[in-house]
């Protein structure tokens, strides 16, 4: 404890903001890279404009920037399999489960069973999952 | 209680800094520990020794810098969003063959590892800015 090995936290990180127009949601997505390192219980929330942060066919081409959705799809990867998306946020802005990303992990225990790790919930539960960590990060 | 700060916005632009400054020293005042404080995104502006704001304002580095040096806190830069930002201490200045380096005292640079670190082993981690 002293030291804070062998502690495990549940650590969230809140996504808020669009993926372009400013620099925090790609360095939130350097944050919980690392932060995977850590063997931490980590859950990502997507709300607000954040959920534009998980769609499809992004193309930045345009705008000069890099586009780095695709790592998203290799958070399995880093064995984070907790990704939540507001429903409302969704709901709000005309976006459904089909405009985001196919979001998976390989389940160890279960022979490596690809399994979905993006979960569309409603702003009430998301209250619950929220209320339930002990690190918050909201970027 | 033992508090990890957090600070995401860059001084003046933002009050993040400042509330931070703030609430850290009543923290203090109140016999809490500070265990880190982390700067991120532009809030790695807060470790620029380049800074000279008007005289009559507040120089938001220097209090850190001093804040440091009085009660001995860790004040940690990210490197990354440093480095995109243009804060160097002497090592990186070397690194990336610069002419100049800007960390103000007190301030060190290192790694997110920092961050997790900081909300793993403080009571509560606290955030300012955006």
């Amino acid at each position: 404890m002293e030291n804070g090995e062998g502690v495990v936290k549940k650590f969230c990180y809140i996504n808020r903001k669009a993926p372009y127009g400013t620099i925090y949601a790609l360095e939130s997505l350097e944050v919980v890279l690392i932060a995977a390192a850590f063997d931490q219980d980590i859950s990502l929330v997507f709300a607000d404009d954040g959920v534009y942060q998980l769609t499809k066919g992004q193309d930045t081409e345009g705008i000069g920037m890099k586009n780095f959705s695709k790592t998203y799809t290799a958070l399995g990867d880093y064995d984070i399999k907790k990704v939540y998306v507001e429903k409302e946020s969704l709901e709000e802005r005309g976006l459904s489960a089909d405009d985001l990303q196919a979001l998976k992990y390989e389940d160890e225990d279960d022979d490596w069973a690809e399994k979905d790790s993006l979960f569309i919930v409603g702003r009430n539960d998301l209250a619950t999952i929220i209320d339930e960590q002990d690190v918050i990060l909201s970027f | 209680m033992k508090f990890g700060i957090v600070i995401n916005e860059g001084p003046y632009t933002h009050q993040s800094s400042d509330s931070a400054l703030q609430f850290v020293k009543a923290a203090i005042d109140k016999g809490h520990e500070i265990f880190r404080v982390f700067f991120y995104h532009d809030g790695v502006n807060n470790g620029t020794s380049l800074g000279v704001p008007p005289q009559d304002d507040r120089n938001l580095t220097k209090e850190w810098s001093e804040l440091a040096g009085k009660h001995g806190l860790d004040l940690v830069v990210c490197v990354a969003a440093a480095q995109r930002r243009g804060i160097l201490d002497e090592d990186e200045m070397g690194r990336h063959g610069k002419s100049a380096s800007n960390l103000a005292p007190g301030f060190r640079i290192s790694g997110l590892g920092q961050l997790i670190e900081a909300g793993i082993q403080s009571d509560r981690l606290v955030t300012f800015g955006d």
